[in-house]
């Protein structure tokens, strides 16, 4: 009996032993909750989505991560967060106690970011944002360790926005009026405040200001105002549906002003298929290096796997934040979170990622980032960045035709 | 004239938004919550088929109206018949009504989803400027206007005028004695239902010529055609209609004049003094 016993114990302990090596051959498991449906799925599914899959793809093509003396594979549960704080904040507590995933990827959008930050630093997951834009980064480091950014200051691209001005001014290209729009959201209030103040500060005059609700896309009182106060440049920061409609009533009504910015889903490729060569010079936020190689490949990926292309601009950095992860799983040569965690936040590693090299300043951001494009010959180009190389010159925008 | 104009425009896609809405609610008493689903759905096919074959989405309305029409009929007879039977009064309908149709819109989202991707669409269609009065506007908009009375005036002229519009308003007057001068209540409701649902997607057909749409976007459009439904009053396309310009006219004239921050803020108010004023909608009749 007792023989029995210990020979199937022995058995076990030997199945056991096999199951776990085959484990440890095989499978990291990555969870990632982001929106499907709700107002930001429009978003996700440009941005966010195809960006997660293609590395997870591309990282299993090559055989997966080189952790310690073996290559593990990704497997990769979605969740849809209904663009729900709540529901995001659900899903990270399902992937970790029901699906026992090893990493996190973080969420889509600021706010959804910000709304999961609790719950992935009490699990102990790194979090590593590709879509958040913010200015909090020195709190909110100091409040989750485990938060890392990689897309950018709100304020710094509201100031290059306004640099990106005050510069075709200097050269004698524009004249001093400006059109202010913002859409009636937090993120639309703060960057009109903050463009508002650096443009007045040198001596710009705002001739139009106005906000309109979220969600508004019949905007024709909005151009029709902006354009009666004459001014050279006209700056929205829209969001997708207001985003196209701004642009759309602009053509309607011929309002072409020297300078046409408009800000989220400018650089999406779905722009530039509706607009076609009319956008040309058209100015919005972000940008990319379109000659860098790593950028083409990066994009020919993206088009062969998800039949889309990336946007240029938040696409590469949530494909740089998987990278980053990845490279600091390779090079502690572990799974371990907390091993992980540490290493992501030694300030004097570096990270080797389609965006160009990424490091992490004391509040856990990258520093080098892009913060304006315009479309110049059908592309959306990089003209103002932080730390990067590759800005192309602002042109003047001259008309819809 | 421009505030004017733009108003009556803006008018018209309200029209085109809350016209099917008003039927399913004011003639089969179905509060259907995934109105905005089926307005989203029109715009998708309308999309689908204009990028895919390059096919005039006017001239699509020939094909996604009568499919509406079809899918909205077997909505109701499969799944609301039974609610309709069971229900004591019109209260509970009414529940009963607004808790099926508001699971069907999440339904209705993933199936988009599924099979669209959540994505932004939108196209290029006559989106070229037309000159009116010395001010240029959307050629789109002006299209889907006109296509707006046209469909209004024909609800008007059909339900006024003829046998079978007859039979609905009687429905809608009185569900419980229609049956005692021979109208099938049923088969009415169904028919009304299923005509709300093909104009509502046709509505999104049109209104996918100017706006972006993605497949969780209905709901707005739900809101918006309840505002306007309840505003004219349930059960009158003429309410509908004028609730639709009248609410078009306003929000234009406030977003021009004042701020358009305030579209929202105008819309509720105009909406409260409806209640406050006119409770059963502006030509709706009082409950007897």
């Amino acid at each position: 009996m007792k023989r029995r016993t210990l020979m199937s114990a022995a058995a076990a302990a030997i199945l056991a032993t096999s199951v776990g090596s085959a484990q440890a051959q095989g499978v990291i498991h990555f969870g990632a909750a982001a929106p499907q449906t709700g107002p930001l799925a429009g978003g996700a599914t440009v941005t966010h989505w195809p960006a997660v899959r293609l590395w997870v793809n591309q990282t299993n093509a090559a055989g997966g991560l080189q952790v310690g003396d073996q290559r593990m594979t990704i497997e990769l549960v979605e969740y849809d967060d209904q663009t729900n704080p709540q529901q995001a904040i659900q899903a990270a507590q399902r992937m970790a106690t029901q699906d026992q995933v090893d990493f996190m990827v973080a969420p889509y959008s600021t706010g959804m970011n910000l709304a999961a930050a609790p719950i992935f630093a009490q699990l102990g997951y790194p979090q590593i944002t590709g879509t958040a834009v913010t200015d909090q980064q020195a709190e909110l480091a100091a409040q989750f360790p485990n938060m890392f950014f990689v897309l950018g200051n709100t304020s710094v691209m509201a100031e290059d926005t306004a640099q990106v001005l005050i510069d075709m001014r200097a050269r004698g290209e524009i004249g001093n009026r400006v059109a202010l729009v913002n859409v009636a959201d937090a993120f639309g209030i703060e960057m009109a405040g903050i463009s508002r103040g650096v443009l007045e500060a040198d001596g710009f005059e705002i001739v139009y200001e106005t906000s309109y609700p979220l969600g508004t896309q019949d905007l024709a009182p909005v151009i029709d105002g902006a354009k009666a106060a004459e001014p050279d440049a006209f700056i929205a920061w829209s969001y997708p549906g207001d985003t196209f409609a701004l642009t759309d009533q602009s053509i309607v009504q011929n309002f072409a002003p020297s300078v046409f910015f408009t800000a989220v889903a400018t650089a999406f490729p779905a722009y530039g298929a509706r607009f076609g060569d009319q956008i040309e010079g058209v100015l919005g936020m972000g940008g990319v290096n379109n000659d860098d190689p790593a950028f083409q490949a990066f994009s020919a990926a993206h088009l062969e796997l998800t039949g889309q292309l990336p946007d240029y601009w938040a696409s590469t950095a949530t494909y740089a934040t998987l990278e980053i992860l990845g490279q600091a799983i390779e090079a502690t040569g572990s799974i371990d979170r907390a091993t992980v965690l540490a290493y992501l936040q030694d300030q004097s590693n570096s990270y080797e990622t389609v965006v160009g090299p990424v490091n992490f300043n004391e509040h856990n951001d990258n520093e080098r980032y892009w913060t304006v494009g315009q479309w110049q010959g059908g592309v959306f180009r990089g003209v103002s960045a932080r730390g990067r190389d590759g800005a192309v010159p602002v042109e003047i925008f001259d008309g819809w035709e | 004239m421009f505030i004017l104009i733009t108003g009556l425009l803006l008018g018209g896609t309200y029209a085109l938004i809350a016209l099917g809405l008003n039927l399913q609610y004011g003639v089969a008493r179905i509060m259907n919550l995934a109105n905005g689903e089926m307005l989203v759905a029109g715009g998708f096919a309308a999309f689908w088929v204009y990028t895919a074959g390059q096919v005039n989405p006017i001239a699509a309305l020939v094909i996604i109206a009568p499919l509406a029409f079809a899918v909205n009929w077997l909505l109701y007879r499969i799944m609301l018949v039974p609610l309709v039977r069971r229900a004591k009064n019109r209260g509970a309908l009414e529940v009963d009504s607004i808790l099926a149709t508001f699971g069907l819109s999440f339904v209705f989202v993933g199936l988009m989803t599924w099979v669209f991707g959540g994505g932004y669409f939108n196209y290029r269609f006559l989106a070229t400027p037309v000159d009116i009065f010395g001010s240029s506007y959307a050629q789109n908009r002006v299209v889907a206007f006109i296509l707006a009375v046209l469909i209004g005036g024909a609800l008007w002229l059909w339900l006024s005028y003829t046998r079978a519009g007859l039979k609905l308003r009687a429905v809608a007057v009185n569900p419980s004695s229609a049956p005692l001068v021979g109208i099938d209540v049923t088969a009415t409701s169904a028919l009304a239902f299923a005509l709300g649902g093909a104009v509502t997607a046709a509505g999104g057909t049109l209104v996918s010529m100017f706006f972006t749409l993605d497949a969780s976007v209905g709901v707005l459009f739900t809101m918006k055609a309840l505002i306007i439904v309840i505003m004219g009053g349930v059960g009158d396309i003429r309410g509908t209609i004028v609730a639709a310009v009248l609410l078009g006219i306003a929000e234009t004239a406030v977003a021009r004049l004042i701020d358009p921050g305030l579209t929202l803020a105008a819309a509720y108010l105009l909406f409260l003094l409806v209640l406050l004023f006119r409770p059963q909608g502006l030509f709706g009749k009082a409950q007897g």
